[in-house]
This record gives structure tokens, sequence and C-alpha cells, in this order.
């Protein structure tokens, strides 16, 4: 039987989660007839959505109990708001009673929502301290990223915090998006409009590069799902350990490195080209396939 | 500075290192030394001053750990504008750095260090989520300007017209900028008047701090933020 795939970037937060877990699977929490929105974008006349942008639940992934959560990054970007965020932290909050597989965030969001911003950024540190204390109890979080929006402003830190972040190469991680570099610093600092340099910046394939994502997925929710799987797996035999000491010396070790390594780069060219791709044309083009094997045979 | 650390600490109770728009030391907190760790000058925090933060809260927790005494307090001294905004922060992944100092806080408040925050400049947006909003407890100085964007260029992103989000911010603490707003929401806990006592303003402040997150209920309590322990509980089904 031949499945026609599903493009992830193109699909709405709904059926990503619909076709990413097992089928008919997924429950909603909080779903939308009960009519949880803003009253914040409401007071601005701004549209609202009866699902405030995110819809969480439970589900299964190949036989594994989740909790997830998507992100509809077609309503206002994805953004964080109050209902928004209390979501996601009560997704989180359930986590440590009913102690899932794993806890599954579908990110795509430019971050604080603009309209109730004050509301937003405090949500984001409950989330920030949310994700911890769920890893911390030794449920593992999974960041999905591979929306037109990526995982920007305090959603790009959230994403950093989980245990595992599987990224598509049309996915992108970063903390201040590029137009809003180019709007304050000029477009010599960063021209948003280059799309090139924006993926050499933000795109999946430099994340993987540089460890910032642990796995580079093809476009489709079939992909997602299997990488997805696959880490249910790993983390179902080996329980990782909370971040101890010794193990935060050592990222502190890794970024510190990094930040010499790179210390007046400005474009992922140098990136690509230690990690041995040496035409850069060629990794752009290069399938998702290849481009692990490359990237796990290089020490 | 010294004004600043002679009032929270009083005079030569303090030995803190000024390295730039870093510093830290030590100064007595409560009769007892607290591991002092700030930033001034409205510091735009890249990675570099993200790595100096993050590797002051581990020596702290690594010194502490080693000498087998009670964890000391450690006291965030906040001023920064909000995150470097350059492409070569970007290229490293400065979201990153930022998750990475949360670690550290969350790694010292594991090991039973109290974190306390004061801001005594500015805390805005991303900068104060990496530096400052981690803490147990937020206490701003009367002076502090707290905020994630101002309402001119709030005006410009949401088109709606200045005048208007003047207005509405009277009513609501949601969006404008303030440290009124963010202590009405819960996330800033003690506002303090220039005529207090800052030492035992502190001194209180440290006995105070709780590890556990109660910002959504304080904000309920406070009238500033309605939904966020409501709805948190409904989907967490507690």
């Amino acid at each position: 039987m031949n499945v026609k795939p599903t493009c992830y970037f193109e699909a709405s937060a709904r059926t990503r989660i619909a076709k990413l877990v097992d089928p008919d699977s997924f429950s909603e929490l909080c779903p939308p007839h009960l009519r949880h929105s803003s009253p914040h974008l409401a007071r601005l006349n701004a549209p609202v959505a009866f699902d405030d942008g995110v819809m969480v639940g439970r589900a299964l992934l190949a036989g594994h109990p989740v909790l997830i959560a998507g992100q509809e990054g077609k309503f206002n970007g994805g953004a964080v708001g109050e209902v928004h965020g209390a979501k996601l932290c009560g997704l989180l909050e359930r986590a440590l009673s009913e102690r899932p597989a794993a806890v599954l965030l579908l990110v795509d969001s430019g971050g604080v929502r603009l309209h109730e911003a004050n509301a937003g950024l405090i949500a984001i540190s409950e989330l920030m301290r949310a994700v911890l204390r769920t890893e911390e109890a030794g449920i593992p979080v999974f960041a999905l990223i591979g929306g037109s929006c990526g995982a920007f402003g305090g959603m790009g830190i959230v994403t950093l915090l989980c245990t595992e972040v599987v990224i598509s190469e049309q996915g992108r991680i970063g903390l201040s998006g590029p137009e809003v570099i180019e709007t304050v610093k000029g477009v010599d600092e960063f021209d948003s409009r280059d799309r090139a340099l924006v993926w050499r910046i933000t795109g999946g394939k430099l994340r993987r590069v540089l460890g910032d994502a642990t796995r580079l997925v093809d476009d489709d929710i079939a992909s997602f799902r299997a990488a997805t799987a696959e880490l249910l797996g790993k983390h179902a035999e080996r329980r990782l350990p909370a971040s101890d000491l010794a193990a935060l010396t050592e990222e502190h070790e890794q970024l510190s490195a990094r930040a010499r390594r790179y210390d007046t780069a400005r474009d992922g060219r140098i990136v690509f080209e230690e990690a041995g791709f040496t035409e850069l044309e060629s990794v752009a083009l290069m399938p998702v396939d290849d481009f692990n094997r490359h990237l796990e045979g290089t020490p | 500075m010294n004004m600043l650390f002679d009032r929270l600490f009083g005079s030569g109770r303090h030995t803190i290192t000024v390295d730039g728009d870093f510093f830290a030391g030590t100064a007595a907190v409560a009769d007892a030394e607290a591991v002092i760790i700030g930033t001034r000058n409205k510091a735009a925090i890249g990675s570099g001053l993200a790595l100096k933060v993050a590797a002051a809260i581990l020596a702290a927790v690594r010194e502490d750990d080693s000498l087998s005494r009670p964890p000391r307090t450690i006291v965030f001294l906040v001023d920064t504008q909000g995150q470097e905004l350059s492409r070569h922060e970007e290229l490293l992944g400065l979201n990153g750095y930022f998750a990475h100092v949360a670690r550290c806080c969350d790694l010292a408040r594991r090991h039973g260090h109290r974190l306390v925050t004061v801001v005594h400049g500015e805390a805005v947006s991303g900068g104060f989520l990496a530096f400052g909003l981690m803490a147990d407890r937020v206490c701003a100085l009367p002076d502090a300007q707290v905020r994630v964007m101002d309402l001119r260029a709030m005006s410009k992103v949401t088109k709606i017209p200045y005048d208007r989000l003047v207005v509405l911010a009277e009513e609501s603490p949601v969006f404008a900028p303030g440290a009124e707003n963010f202590w009405r929401m819960g996330a800033v806990h003690e506002l303090w008047s220039a005529e207090d006592d800052w030492n035992s303003c502190l001194a209180s402040a440290v006995f105070h701090a709780g590890s556990e997150d109660g910002r959504a209920l304080l904000g309920l309590e406070r009238g500033g933020r309605m939904l966020a322990a409501a709805i948190t509980g409904l989907v967490a089904g507690s």
C-alpha cells in the first residue's frame, strides 16, 4: 500500500498531531468547544481562537503513551499568551502524575504574543521551569520543529531545554528573528530577505551540525513519526538522569568551545565546512539520509 | 555601583569585582555570606555574558558542594536591555546559551540554594528570561523598568493606535511596561520603595524565597492574571 506523504511544513497543528500519533488515539484536553480563548486579544479587537492557538492532549505513538501539544503557526504566529502558555504548563504538570513515555511539543512559534506581552513572557518563564521539572522527574520532553514559524523568541529557549529536538530542513531555531535584527540593527547586520543566509544561520541542517537539534528528518509527518518512535524506544530503555553538576560543567565547556571556535563567524558556511561539508551548494541539496550519514561519520 | 552595594548589603560588607557589564562576588545577606552575580549599564545579554553568569552559578554550587557547607543564597542584580541582537549571536545559538543559564539556575535550586533577583535597572524581554526571571523571588527597586516592548513599538507591530493602547494599559497589566504590572501578574514578588531599608528588604526576600513556582497563583491573588492558574489546573487535571 502506498501512502502519499503529508508535508509537515504545510499541515495545520491538528493534522500534524492526527498523523503523528497512532490512528484515532488522540484525545484533546481543554478542547475548543470549551471556548477558552484569550480575553486580551478580544479586548484589543483582535481575532481570537477557541483553542488559543494550541491544542493539548494525550495519545499513543507506536504504542507509547504520550502527552502532546501542537502550536498553530497560522494563528498569531503560534505566539504565546496567557491561556496558550497555561495550556502548555498544565500539560507538563499533568505529566508528573500521569507519567507518559514523553511529552511532545510540536513547536511552531515566534515567541511571546505582543498583544499580551507581559503575560506571554511570564508564561514562557513558567514553561521553562515546567520543562525542567518534568525532565527532573525522569520524563523526557521532545521538541518537534518543522513549521513556518520555527522556534523563536522564548520558544527557542524552551526548545533548547528539551531532551530531544527533532527538526526538518525547513525547521528553524533561533532567539531573535532575522526581521527583528534587520529592523533594529539594519540590513547590513542581517538581510532577512536573503533566504539562503537565513537558512545558513537558523535552518535545520545548521542546527543539527551544531548539535542544538538531535535528529534531522525529511519534511513529512511520517518521518517525524519514525524519528519520534525511535527516540521513545531509546528513552524507554535507558532513563536519562537529571542534569547534575558534572553534566552542566561539560555542557558549559562545550558552549564555551563553540563560542571560541566561531568567535567572529557571522555565516553558517564555516560551520558546515568544519563539519566536512566542503561544498555549500551540495549541503543545501543533499538528501537528509545522506546528510545524516555524513554527519554521523564525522568525529 | 558601590552606593547600591552599600545600601543592599551594608558598607564594607561586600567584595564584588566589576568586569565590564558583569560583576560577581560575595556579600553579607541576613548575616550570612551570599553569592552576588550581576549585570549593569543596561547590558545586552549575549553568549559571553550568559556564559559568565552560568559559570558563576556553577562555581557557587561547586564550592559549597566541595566544602560540604550549607548552600549560600545567590542574588542576581539585574540590569539588561534584553538579548543581544546580532547575526553572530544567532549563529552561535543564543537561545541555547540562555537555556544553559536556566539549567544552571535549576541545578542551584535543586542543590538547596535560594535564588533572589533584584532588578536595579532595566529588565527587558529575553534578557530577563535568561537572567532574573528564573529566581525564586524577584524584587524591583523604585526606578526599575520591567517590560517586553514599549507601547509605540507595540502599536507599530499590532497596528493598534498608540492612544488606544495608552487607555487600555490603564485597565489591564498584560501588555504595558512597568514593574507594577509584573507585580500584579505575580512575576515580580516585591516592589521596594526609595524609603525602604533595602538591606532588611533583601533579608526578608531571602527568607520568603520558596522553591516552588507560585507565580500563577500570585497573579490570581493580586488580580493581574486571572486565567493562568485555572487553565493550568484544568489541563493538569489537578
